[in-house]
């Protein structure tokens, strides 16, 4: 049998607006991923930690206190140094576009703004797994 | 008379059955805001029981028409922006701005290591200091935070639950150098600490002893700051999470059920606390079902007070409420757009009798308001007060056939959830088992395919769709306030008195091992200059934290 795409909904920070965050592991859930959700206050370090542990193809954060440029590239910074580059890793939340080409440059592979269908996210992840599942 | 109509409907439905199958409607089900059926028509036929008993006078029991007896004729709400970001500098001069351009009241917005209780300089707090609020490490802060702003003249509404004490005395303390004594000060604590575990998150300590230090403000404001509201019980972030408009005032009136019998079983009189309790709402965009919303909310809570707890005292039976608009509705398209949204939840946070208000600024989908967008969004509310006409006679919408009957469905609702959550214990048992959150993500999640589903329409987004460039002029938070703050902390660390600090905190670690008001002794702590994460370091060591309840 085909393994089910694996995704880690993570909300890093200290941001406690979760409803995005449960919505999109609701509706991957739907789609047949397995979705682990981490609930709130996660630290970069638990969140890559959780990742691995859980052998997830994806790492969906969630954040909508302005906190991203921090956080985010914090998590590639961690992965990295764990030698971990399969894992593929998206961001969504209240995220000025003018912070996308940086978050990007750190290695997050698209940033969902407010609005987004949740088809759409769903959609790119499996286009852009990094291994095959 | 009854017969006549009734005749009159029948007639009128035949015929209106027969255009259909020719002419159908635009849909086949019609539901509100919040996917409650909405009536084709109603009339005196879908009112039930007794103006008296059901609607009253305004100002009197029970308060469906409006808590004050000549309500906005009197005077208007406050109007009340919540503000804050960045340096307590930079929040005193948007306070400065807001109360020059005829806000009527401020509204403190915390930074989230402020709202969970760390200081600054806390390895948690990087990349979030100053940035949902404003950052308060100690008193020092908050005297530059009020600076020039006379604390007996203005209300302050703070938005802070966890170490709702710790900010309160602060408070306190820059009304002491000020020379107004407690006794002056008016102003409101959020203080709702249920509403944390189920939608806002930043909760720190266990259910327990966080309703040990909501009564400790009963009790103590009761004596000492008798204008003080003392929690503002909030359906806010219920109804942002993706509850519908019954479940917001379901789960939050079971809360307040919930804070009156802790206050209850600490030894307070019922009438001794219960007028200083108030209320939080959202505003959609469902202009009638939200008015119907606060209507219900009123008489619900006021039958609640008194069948219930047998308060005496009007005054403990009236829901007094604030509302903000509702911050979910915004969209990040087409941002104008939204300040035709918000101009409808607020008109219908008036014409349901609101006493103060916040009206969302159009760029809030995209990041905290520039100046000008937070104008426009206080100058829609003075539209409303002094152009619109609204707010020249009381309850305008009282006797709508549609919205008695919102009311009364939206009513027999909320008792239907209340019903509930008192068979599973109350209110913190239906929180700690889940009850709460899983009905609230039901309804989000609902909301949610429907409108990918294009079910329901939201301009701008999923209809009437245009390309758009970047929007510019967005408020941004420089990162350097961070390291300004942990450097301001470093210069206060050192200079206070560490060792008045130390007993000051030795004695609240003491008292908070047993049933002592925790109050006076936090007043001595932040008077000493101890900061708000080592007080909160010292509660966590007795209370612990606690751990919240994944669901999916």
């Amino acid at each position: 049998m085909e393994r089910k795409i694996r995704v880690l909904v993570a909300k890093p920070g200290l941001d406690g607006h979760d409803r995005g965050a449960k919505v999109i592991a609701r509706a991957l859930r739907d789609a047949g991923m397995e979705v682990i959700y981490t609930g709130l206050r996660q630290t970069p370090e638990q969140i890559v930690q959780a990742g691995m542990q859980e052998d997830v193809d994806c790492i969906a954060m969630s954040i909508l206190s302005g906190a991203h440029n921090h956080l985010f590239p914090r998590v590639m910074e961690l992965l990295k140094e764990r030698k971990v580059d399969d894992i593929l890793v998206i961001g969504g939340g209240v995220i000025p576009e003018s912070d996308i080409p940086f978050l990007k440059s750190a290695g997050i592979a698209e940033i969902f703004g407010p609005g987004t269908p949740t088809k759409v996210t769903i959609d790119f992840i499996r286009a852009n797994l990094k291994r095959n599942s | 008379m009854d017969d006549k109509l009734k005749q009159g409907l029948e007639r009128w439905n035949l015929g209106i059955e027969k255009s259909l199958a020719r002419f159908p409607e635009r849909r086949k089900d019609f539901v509100t805001g919040s996917n409650a059926p909405a009536e084709r028509l109603c009339t005196p036929l879908d009112i039930e029981g007794d103006y008296s008993d059901k609607l009253g006078f305004p100002g009197e029991y029970p308060f469906t028409r409006g808590v004050q007896n000549s309500m906005y004729r009197g005077r208007f709400w406050t109007m009340r922006q919540y503000a804050g970001f960045a340096t307590a500098e930079e929040s005193n001069k948007r306070y400065k701005y807001l109360l020059q351009q005829g806000q009527t009241g401020l509204s403190v917005a915390f930074d989230l290591p402020t709202q969970i209780g760390y200081d600054s300089d806390h390895p948690l707090s990087r990349g979030e200091v100053g940035k949902v609020g404003v950052a308060i490490d100690s008193l020092a802060d908050m005297e530059t935070l009020f600076d020039g702003i006379p604390l007996d003249k203005v209300s302050t509404s703070m938005t802070i639950n966890a170490p709702a004490p710790i900010l309160l005395a602060m408070y306190i303390a820059v009304g002491g150098k000020q020379g107004v004594p407690p006794d002056k000060l008016n102003g409101t604590i959020q203080n709702d600490i249920l509403k944390e575990y189920v939608a806002r998150g930043t909760y720190i300590f266990p259910p327990e002893p966080s309703m040990k230090l909501i009564t400790d403000i009963f009790e103590y404001c009761a004596k000492e700051v008798p204008n003080w509201n003392t929690i503002s019980i909030s359906g806010y972030h219920i109804r942002e999470a993706g509850a519908t408009a019954i479940q917001e005032v379901a789960f939050t009136l079971a809360d307040g059920i919930a804070y009156v019998d802790a206050a209850i079983k600490a030894g307070l009189g019922v009438d001794d606390f219960a007028p200083r309790l108030s209320f939080f709402f959202n505003a959609h965009n469902d202009l009638l079902e939200e008015v119907a919303k606060y209507r219900a909310a009123r008489r619900v809570w006021a039958r609640i007070m008194k069948e219930r707890f047998k308060a005496e005292s009007p005054k403990s039976m009236m829901l007094r409420f604030h509302t903000q608009t509702g911050g979910s509705t915004l969209t990040a398209q087409q941002p104008d757009n939204n300040v035709v949204r918000v101009t409808i939840q607020a008109l219908a946070a008036v014409l349901g009798g609101t006493q103060s208000l916040h009206t969302n600024s159009r760029d809030e989908a995209l990041a905290l308001p520039s100046e000008a967008s937070v104008r426009i969004a206080l100058r829609s509310q003075q539209i409303i007060a002094y152009e619109s006409g609204v707010a020249e006679t009381i309850d305008p919408l009282a006797g709508s056939y549609y919205v008695e009957h919102l009311t009364d469905s939206i009513e027999e609702g909320v008792w239907k959830y209340i019903r509930k959550i008192d068979s599973l214990g109350g209110a913190v048992k239906a929180i700690e088992n889940g009850y709460v959150q899983q009905e609230i993500q039901d309804a989000a999640y609902a909301y949610q395919m429907d409108i990918e589903s294009g079910e329901r329409v939201v301009v701008g987004l999923n209809k009437f769709q245009v390309e758009e460039k970047a929007p510019e002029g967005l408020l941004r938070v420089d990162p350097i306030v961070g390291e300004q703050q942990v450097k301001k902390l470093a210069e206060l660390r050192a200079r206070r008195d560490g060792a008045k600090v130390k007993a000051t905190l030795a004695a609240i670690d003491a008292a908070s091992r047993g049933t002592e008001n925790l109050m006076p002794l936090i007043l001595d702590a932040v008077c000493a200059y101890a900061t708000l994460g080592e007080i909160c370091d010292v509660l966590r060591g007795i209370y612990g934290e606690y751990q919240q309840k994944v669901i999916l």
